[in-house]
């Protein structure tokens, strides 16, 4: 097993190389003329004005915790998959009573609004 | 198992007692070939984007009632050769406060992370990179670093609209990963593994006969994991000028479709390997090497799926796209776990030809069920009224008056 650690530590590794390589040839090959207005940053034509890094709507961030939380309990619920066809029937229906206390979580912030996009 | 059966485990083989016979211990034999798999794997995928943005161009052209490219060699297939060279010589234009660091890791973070998903899939049973025993979660794991890519371009770009691409990747890419490794449960579920070797050995019958509903939702999320229209609000021309990659020229914004294009090609993969029986067909037991065939025509399959899917449907608005995944998706894939996972239990001691039709019938039931809600709430939505405001006319005595019931009559 430690081997086919080996072989993805490997390609990754032939994964990052070759698209970094192919950028820096392209790098040696193309011409470098920078002048201000080329360099200054794209709005359609209009001068920028402020910070770039604005604040976010703090909906992404409801929608970071939501993911969080269903995050957590699907890796819960890998280890009850991978063992699901030696199960008893008893604790395929204990996994489904833990699925249904998820959806039921669903249905809760689907009713406090935190699912609809404003 | 001789050479024709299977050309790949037979060349292994030859050239492991080769590099034996000049003498490296067996280990460093070992590295070697991984180093040169790897090359081939990685090399191979990159070459076949080349071709896929062709295939690409030329089927949305006819959908579209054009040509496509056919101008530089026969059907125009040179043409993406061309697209190459061009983009080569291409200037970088970096512009100023741009964060270096984030700004030129994401096109190659863009790409690597989904040639890295390469490493896993198994083509023919001989003819993987690597049989991980955690292959599923690697799979997701390297598919996030690829969103990473997309979010440090965003935040690198030092632009406003950039950055809105990049919020709306999260947003996105994260949310439809939950239906997504809920949908991928129900494989997980049959083949008793994560590993991705077993999980196609295990489908005697395609997971897709077992879970429809379940293989429908990979297929929506997935396509949304790709962020390919109809869920491109990353890279919305209408509305973000050009999305995350605004601020990229040259190769590195090539860089960003390449990973693009391969991506969509490695999900139809994944597909095929969770829900159409991987490389499984008739003779595969005899000829190893058949299985690769079959995997790419199932392959290329969905991957056509994909294309016309992508000519066809117009692009979700960003509450849309939320709504869909939170209130349809998500509580959808959590019902089908449900009943796939009790169905299978009770069902246990019958014969696939009982089992089959009640799996079928149970998905039918619970997609009509969704439906009808989805119907119902939509229907009882209250509106907004849309009028115009009263103009000021020239003649008013001759204006049209408008109906005063809204229309219906």
């Amino acid at each position: 097993m430690p081997s086919e650690w080996i072989y993805i530590g490997i390609f990754s590794l032939i994964a990052l190389a070759l698209p970094a390589a192919a950028i820096l040839m392209a790098g040696v090959l193309g011409p470098k003329k920078p002048n201000p207005i080329k360099n200054s940053t794209y709005e359609c034509g209009i001068e920028t004005t402020g910070e770039t890094w604005v604040q976010f709507r703090p909906q992404y961030y409801i929608f970071g915790l939501l993911f969080l939380i269903f995050d957590v309990e699907t890796v819960f619920l890998f280890p009850w998959a991978v063992g699901y066809r030696v199960l008893p029937l008893f604790a395929v229906i204990e996994g489904i009573v833990f699925i249904l206390i998820l959806l039921g979580g669903l249905l809760y912030a689907w009713r406090v609004g935190a699912l609809s996009w404003q | 198992m001789t050479f024709w059966q299977d050309p790949y485990a037979a060349a292994v083989e030859w050239l492991r007692n080769l590099l034996i016979g000049w003498g490296l211990t067996v280990e460093a034999a070992q590295l070697i070939l991984y180093l040169a798999g790897g090359i081939v794997l990685a090399g191979g995928s990159l070459a076949l984007v080349i071709f896929l943005i062709w295939a690409e161009r030329k089927i949305i052209g006819r959908v579209q009632d054009r040509l496509g490219p056919n101008r530089v060699g026969p059907w125009g297939i040179f043409q993406t050769f061309a697209d190459i060279l061009k983009i080569f010589t291409k200037e970088y234009i970096t512009p100023n406060g741009v964060d270096r660091v984030p700004y030129n890791l994401a096109p190659v973070l863009a790409v690597a992370a989904v040639i890295m998903i390469w490493a896993v899939v198994p083509f023919t049973v001989t003819l993987y990179g690597a049989d991980l025993s955690v292959g599923l979660i690697y799979v997701m794991a390297v598919g996030a670093i690829g969103e990473m890519g997309i979010v440090m371009a965003g935040w690198g770009s030092n632009n406003k609209f950039a950055l809105l691409g990049a919020f709306r990747a999260v947003a996105q890419m994260v949310s439809y990963e939950i239906p997504m490794v809920i949908a991928l449960l129900i494989p997980v579920m049959m083949a008793g593994s994560l590993s991705l070797g077993a999980i196609t050995a295990s489908q005697a019958v395609w997971n897709i006969l077992i879970a429809p509903l379940a293989a429908l939702i990979f297929f929506i999320t997935s396509v949304a994991e790709v962020g390919r229209a109809p869920f491109d609000l990353v890279e919305a021309e209408s509305e973000l000028v050009a999305g995350f990659n605004i601020e990229y020229s040259g190769l590195k914004f090539g860089f960003f479709f390449v990973g693009d294009f391969l991506h969509a090609f490695t999900i139809a993969m994944l597909f095929t390997v969770f829900f159409l029986g991987g490389w499984r067909g008739p003779f595969v037991d005899q000829v190893p090497i058949l299985g690769a065939v079959y995997f790419f025509i199932k392959t290329s399959l969905v991957y056509l799926v994909n294309i016309l899917m992508r000519a066809a449907l117009p692009r979700f608005r960003i509450d849309q796209m939320m709504d869909f995944n939170w209130k349809y998706l998500t509580p959808l894939s959590l019902s089908v776990l449900v009943v796939t996972a009790l169905a299978d239990k009770l069902t246990l001691g019958l014969s696939a030809w009982v089992r089959i039709p009640v799996f079928l019938g149970l998905n039918g039931l619970l997609f009509l069920a969704a439906s009808v809600m989805v119907n119902r709430r939509a229907i009882n939505r209250p509106r907004a009224e849309v009028v115009s405001r009263p103009r000021p006319l020239a003649r008013p005595e001759t204006a049209v008056q408008p109906e005063t019931n809204g229309g219906v009559s």
